[in-house]
């Protein structure tokens, strides 16, 4: 049996405290109307860092203003008016041409630039809580996905790491609790997360009538949406705590009946959870941009948490093994989790530049304004991440010595987890805050608090049961798997 | 001096094991060993060098990326930079992407054919090779341990005896 150190207990304590102050501190801090964003935007362009961008030797503050705001309009998506929005989006190759504006439009305009802004620094707490939320709610699910599959491929060498994995999907409850409540404060309209849950949206009398996403009201309703996320949930939930069920009577029984009831419901759960990801990468990921669409979106959300959850069992592995606790783990299967480590980070290098390289390559207006706020605006992460979640573990865990290194495999493990945040906040970011992001103290505290929340409940759930699984028909197999 | 060798035929690739790490034990020196299939652990057991082999496939993909990238730099940007389809042609990196893919498949290509190429070399095999079977069965279901003799031929035989070889042969070599 495993026992919770006090001092991880600790750590993760004080991990989710640290975490609330910060995300306290982020909404505190947040501007509440529209004096405190001028204030803001005016330090900025005196700050110098606003004169760079535009050749401003004109003095003038309105007209510099609205060049700022310009260049804004035709990357983001603009919430507080929609339908100008769509003529933004197709003016984005060519957003310097308006730069001569009235004098009497300028004021108006002002004002709507600074609703926009405001909006966006009103998003920056919610949004960097939302990426923490949803990338250690996935990381669970990346988790319990490699699980089912282990199960249904009747996998020789994994039993071993069952525990662990079940250890880890424990998280899975919890945040989706947590999730699921954020989704609810956001159809409440506490936050502008998701445009197309904002008011007047779908009414064509209304200032903020969207055509675009009045029709696709039919399935992005605030509603059908929820339901769906609820469904969702509670299948991924019912399949965690029938599998872990059937585990642990296995252990009792004297036949194999809970263990085919295992494999059966792992397969089916398989077929739900293929169904389900690829909707939930739709409804909480995709219809941030609600203008903009990707096919291949499911799998690319899929290999994203996919690898994190598998570099999570890794980490986990050694941190149990270090400490002594997993008697039969030995290097070949710390080799094989390495080996998925590094499959499935070019998997999803690969449907990420096919994402990318399609839409680049046909350069249609409607999906490359996706692309161009994240080169234009997210330079650094948007590319950052390909270096940590390809080039570093393709060079890294490429070398079959390495990969039964602890500390190359921490290592890579941290950076291949890092990255994947990164891709997150890359995937939700710019659609919310747009070119407000930073990665300041809302951001790092949402992290932080999650990571100790994810730490305490996959410990505490670690010392509920032994970490071996004793009647697995494949354990003998596994204790002695040997590659 | 004559080459004696001693050919020590199994027929099991379990007691073939056995018999190679008492060999080793015995300080024998096992000049090679005829398998009719991959034996898992044999190279451990006989105390083979690990191959290089990968490291070679790695360096030949970097050879290959480079040329890949070489080629479309040259083709695409500096010898002819026309605008196909809008395409930017400025610079190599304003239209990496549409040559992601073959820089793809140039790194596969070099690697895998080079790689390929190394291993017939350093294993000495080409088309009109000729085979250097000891023993015919030794590509079917018998597996052979080739063993050098040095003036303890009678020592020898008896220990192969004792190791489960089915027939033990001392042969004059050239």
């Amino acid at each position: 049996m495993y026992t919770f150190s006090s001092k991880l207990k600790t750590f993760s304590l004080i991990l989710m405290a640290v975490g609330l102050l910060g995300i306290g501190y982020g909404f505190y801090t947040a501007p509440k109307d529209i004096k405190e964003v001028e204030a803001l935007l005016a330090a900025e362009t005196h700050g110098g860092h606003a004169a760079v961008k535009h050749e401003a030797t004109e003095s003038h503050e309105a007209k510099s203003e609205a060049s700022v705001e310009k260049e804004q309009e035709a990357t983001e998506v603009h919430e507080a008016d929609p339908s100008h929005d769509v003529k933004a989006e197709s003016h984005a190759g060519v957003k310097q041409e308006g730069t001569e504006t009235h004098e009497g439009d300028a004021h108006a305009e002002h004002e709507e630039h600074l609703t926009h802004v405001l909006h966006q620094l009103q998003n920056k707490p919610w949004a960097a809580l939302y990426v923490a939320c949803i990338f250690f709610l996935l990381i669970s699910m990346g988790t319990l996905a490699f699980y089912a599959i282990q199960q249904v491929a009747q996998a020789g060498w994994s039993p071993v790491l069952f525990r662990v994995m079940q250890g880890i999907t424990a998280y899975l409850p919890v945040g989706s609790v947590v999730f699921f409540l954020f989704l609810v404060l956001s159809g409440l309209h506490f936050n502008h997360l998701f445009v197309w849950l904002g008011e007047g949206v779908t009414d064509p009398t209304n200032a903020n009538y969207d055509a675009i996403i009045a029709g696709k009201s039919g399935y992005l309703n605030f509603p059908f949406w929820i339901v769906r996320a609820a469904i969702f949930l509670l299948g991924w939930n019912a399949y965690r705590y029938y599998s872990r069920k059937n585990c642990l009577a296995q252990d009792e029984a004297d036949d194999n009946l809970n263990y085919k009831k295992n494999f059966k419901i792992s397969a089916g759960f398989l077929v739900f959870f293929i169904v389900s990801e690829s909707i939930m990468s739709w409804d909480w990921i995709m219809s941030i941009d609600p203008h903009w669409f990707s096919t291949l979106f499911g799998w690319y959300v899929f290999a994203s948490f996919f690898v994190s959850g598998i570099t999570t069992i890794a980490m986990i592995t050694l941190y149990l093994k270090s400490k002594g606790y997993l008697e039969h783990v030995n290097t070949s299967h710390i080799h094989d989790l390495a080996k998925f480590m590094f499959g499935i980070s070019v998997f999803w290098t690969y449907l990420w530049f096919s994402q990318f390289m399609l839409i680049w390559y046909a350069d249609i207006p409607e999906e490359i304004t996706y692309y161009v706020t994240r080169i234009q605006l997210y330079n650094l992460p948007f590319f950052g991440a390909v270096v940590m979640n390809f080039l570093f573990p393709l060079l890294i865990l490429i070398n079959t010595d390495f990969k039964r290194i602890t500390w190359v495999l921490v290592m890579a493990g941290t950076v291949i987890l890092l990255g994947h945040y990164v891709d997150f906040f890359n995937m939700i970011m710019p659609g919310t805050v747009g070119d407000q992001w930073f990665i300041g103290v809302s951001e790092i505290a949402s992290v932080l608090f999650f990571l100790g929340l994810f730490i305490y409940v996959v410990f505490t759930a670690l010392t509920k049961a032994p970490l071996l699984a004793k009647r697995n028909p494949f354990i003998e197999e596994s204790k002695h798997f040997h590659y | 001096m004559s080459n004696k060798i001693i050919y020590a035929i199994y027929n099991d690739d379990d007691v073939l094991m056995d018999a190679v790490k008492k060999t080793r034990a015995a300080h024998y020196h096992i000049e090679e060993v005829f398998s009719p299939f991959p034996v898992h652990g044999l190279d451990k057991a006989m105390g083979l060098a690990p191959t290089r082999l990968a490291i070679c496939a790695f360096l030949y993909g970097l050879c290959g990326i480079s040329f890949g990238t070489w080629m479309m730099n040259y083709i695409m940007i500096q010898d002819w930079p026309q605008d196909i389809g809008g395409k930017p042609s400025f610079s190599y990196i304003e239209n990496m992407p549409a040559f992601v893919p073959i820089m793809f498949e140039e790194t596969v290509f070099f690697a895998a054919h080079l790689m390929v190429i190394t291993f017939y070399m350093r294993s000495k095999l080409w088309p009109f090779k000729e085979a250097e079977n000891p023993d015919v069965r030794t590509t079917d279901d018998h597996f052979l341990m080739e063993v050098a003799v040095h003036d303890n031929e009678a020592e020898l035989v008896s220990f192969f005896e004792n190791t489960g070889a089915v027939e033990v042969k001392v042969i004059e070599k050239h």
